[in-house]
C-alpha cells in the first residue's frame, strides 16, 4: 500500500500535468462540439436540402472515420499543405471535429422525439427556422437528450488518450514515461484510472442535475 | 392596421397537390370573401386538411395559385413567415406549447414574431384569455388544462396575432363530447364578429347556424358549395346525399 502510494506521490508533477492537459482537452472540445453539433443537427432538420446534405455528409465522415487518423490528418496531413498547426491545437481540433458528429446525432433525435404538432403551430403563428428551433423544439427536446449527450461526453474524456500518440502529453502519456523511470506498471496504471474515474464524477452528478431540473421544468 | 385592398380575402384558382402518386387536390377553384364563414365536410381522407394547410402553406401544393389579401402566397423565409401571422390556425390537436404556460403560449407570438412589447402583449393575452373563459388557467401548462380548455388557449393564441382569417381544422374532432359546446360558442361568437373563417368540421349545427357557406369535398374535388340550409335540405350530388345520410343517422 505504501508502495502504491509511493508511485503517486514520487511523479505527483507528471500526473498532475497530464491530467491537466486531459482535463484542458476535454473542456475545449465539449464546448467546441455542442456548439458545433448543434449548429449540424440543425442544418440536418433545417429546410435548406444543401444544407441537410452537408449534415448528413459530415455526420457519415466522422463518425466512421478512426479517431486515430481524424489525429492523424490534423498532425501529418495539414501542415503539408504548409498550415502551421501546434500538437495541442491539432488535438482540440481532432476531438471537436470527430465528437460534433456524435452530438449531432444526440440532438437531431432528441428533436425527433418532440411531436410535430409543435413545430408546426410555431411556423402556423410566423415563426422562422431558427424561432420555431430556439424557442420551441430545442427546449423540449433537451430532457430526452442528456442522457445520450454524456455518453458522448463520457466516451470524448476516454478519446482524449488519443492525443498521446501525438506528442500531447496528457494522461494518457503518463505510462509511457512511467516505464521510463521504471514503474510498477500495476500501480501506474490503477492511478490512471482512478484520475479518469474521478474526472468522470461530476459528469454523472451534472446528469442528475439536469435531468431532475428538466424533469419539473412541467 | 394595414391598408386592405376589397375584393375577396383568399382565393384559389387551380389547384393540385400531390402526395407521391396520391392526387390530394384535384383542380380546386375557391374564393372567400372577407368576413365570410365557410365550412368544409366531406369523408375521411378527401383532402379537407390539406386544403386547410395550403392556404398558410404548411403544405406546399403543386400547381395553381393561392392568393391571401391580394398578394400570392410567398414561397419561403420571412415573406412566408409574415404571411402565416396574419392567418390564424387551430389544429385537432390542440398543439399548444407543452413546455410553456397558457399564458406564454397566448403571448410568444406577438412578442417573437411581431416584436411587440411583452406589456402590452400581455394585456391584450389576458383579455383574449378572459375572452374564451380561461383567464383563470393563464400560469398552468396545457397539460393541467381539459381538452376544451386547451383548445380554447389554442383560439387564444392564434387570435393574440389579430389575424385576417383563421383556419380550423376539425376544432372539435378530439374532444370529449361536453366539451364541444364551449368550444363552438367562442367559435360562433368569432363568426358574429365577421371574422374570416375556414371551417373544417362535422359539426352540423355550427354549419347551420354560422356558416354562410358549405363546401362539400370528395376525393379531392370541391363537389358542392351552397348555402347551408341549401346544402342540408337539398343536396344536388349523390355522394353528398350518400354522406349526410351517414352522419345525420348518428
Ligand atoms: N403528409 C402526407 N403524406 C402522404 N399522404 C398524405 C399526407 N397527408 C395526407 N395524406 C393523404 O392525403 C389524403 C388527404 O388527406 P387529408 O387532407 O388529411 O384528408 P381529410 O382531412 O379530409 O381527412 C389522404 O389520403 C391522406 O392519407
Ligand atoms: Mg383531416
Amino acid at each position: 500500500m505504501a508502495e502504491f502510494l509511493r508511485v503517486l506521490t514520487d511523479n505527483w508533477s507528471l500526473y498532475s500535468q497530464g491530467f491537466t492537459n486531459t482535463v484542458k482537452l476535454f473542456l475545449v472540445a465539449a464546448v467546441g462540439s455542442l456548439v458545433l453539433g448543434t449548429l449540424l443537427g440543425a442544418m440536418r432538420v433545417s429546410p435548406v436540402p444543401a444544407l441537410r446534405a452537408f449534415g448528413a455528409t459530415y455526420v457519415n465522415v466522422l463518425r466512421n472515420t478512426p479517431l486515430t487518423l481524424v489525429f492523424a490528418f490534423l498532425v501529418f496531413a495539414v501542415p503539408k499543405l504548409d498550415v502551421n498547426i501546434d500538437y495541442l491545437p491539432a488535438a482540440f481540433l481532432a476531438l471537436t471535429l470527430y465528437t460534433s458528429a456524435f452530438v449531432c446525432e444526440v440532438v437531431r433525435s432528441g428533436i425527433n422525439t418532440v411531436a410535430t404538432g409543435q413545430a408546426e403551430a410555431a411556423r402556423a403563428l410566423g415563426m422562422t427556422f431558427l424561432q420555431v428551433l430556439g424557442s420551441i423544439v430545442l427546449p423540449q427536446a433537451l430532457r430526452s437528450m442528456v442522457p445520450p449527450m454524456m455518453s458522448v461526453f463520457i466516451a470524448m474524456l476516454k478519446n482524449t488518450t488519443i492525443a498521446a500518440g501525438f506528442s500531447v502529453l496528457e494522461a494518457g502519456a503518463i505510462p509511457a514515461y512511467m516505464s521510463e523511470r521504471g514503474e510498477p506498471q500495476f500501480a501506474v496504471l490503477l492511478w490512471i484510472t482512478i484520475g479518469f474515474l474521478i474526472l468522470i464524477l461530476p459528469l454523472v452528478v451534472l446528469q442528475r442535475f439536469l435531468e431532475r431540473k428538466l424533469a419539473v421544468a412541467r | 392596421m394595414t391598408v386592405t385592398t376589397g375584393g375577396p380575402l383568399i382565393v384559389l384558382d387551380g389547384v393540385n397537390k400531390w402526395f407521391g402518386p396520391l392526387h390530394v387536390l384535384k383542380d380546386v377553384n375557391l374564393s372567400i370573401e372577407r368576413g365570410e364563414v365557410v365550412v368544409v365536410i366531406g369523408p375521411s381522407g378527401s383532402g379537407k386538411s390539406t386544403l386547410c394547410r395550403a392556404i398558410n402553406r404548411l403544405e406546399p401544393i403543386n400547381s395553381g395559385t393561392i392568393v391571401f389579401d391580394g398578394r400570392p402566397l410567398p414561397a419561403e423565409g420571412r415573406a412566408l413567415a409574415q404571411l402565416r401571422s396574419e392567418v390564424g390556425m387551430v389544429f385537432q390537436s390542440f398543439n399548444l406549447f407543452a413546455h410553456k404556460t397558457i399564458l406564454e403560449n397566448v403571448t410568444i407570438g406577438p412578442v417573437k414574431v411581431r416584436k411587440e412589447k411583452p406589456a402590452v402583449v400581455r394585456e391584450r393575452a389576458m383579455q383574449l384569455l378572459d375572452r374564451v373563459g380561461i383567464a383563470s388557467q393563464a400560469e398552468k401548462y396545457p397539460a393541467q388544462l381539459s381538452g376544451g380548455q386547451q383548445q380554447r388557449a389554442a383560439i387564444a393564441r392564434a387570435l393574440a396575432m389579430q389575424p385576417k382569417a383563421m383556419l380550423f381544422d376539425e376544432p372539435t374532432s378530439a374532444l370529449d363530447p361536453e366539451m364541444v359546446g364551449e368550444v363552438l360558442d367562442v367559435m360562433t361568437s368569432l363568426a358574429r364578429e365577421g371574422m374570416t373563417m375556414v371551417v373544417v368540421t362535422h359539426e352540423m349545427g355550427f354549419a347551420r347556424h354560422a356558416a354562410n357557406r358549405v363546401i362539400f369535398m370528395a376525393d379531392g374535388q370541391l363537389v358542392e358549395d351552397a348555402p347551408p340550409t341549401e346544402f342540408f335540405e337539398n343536396p344536388r350530388s349523390d355522394r353528398a346525399k350518400d354522406f349526410l345520410s351517414k352522419i345525420l343517422t348518428h
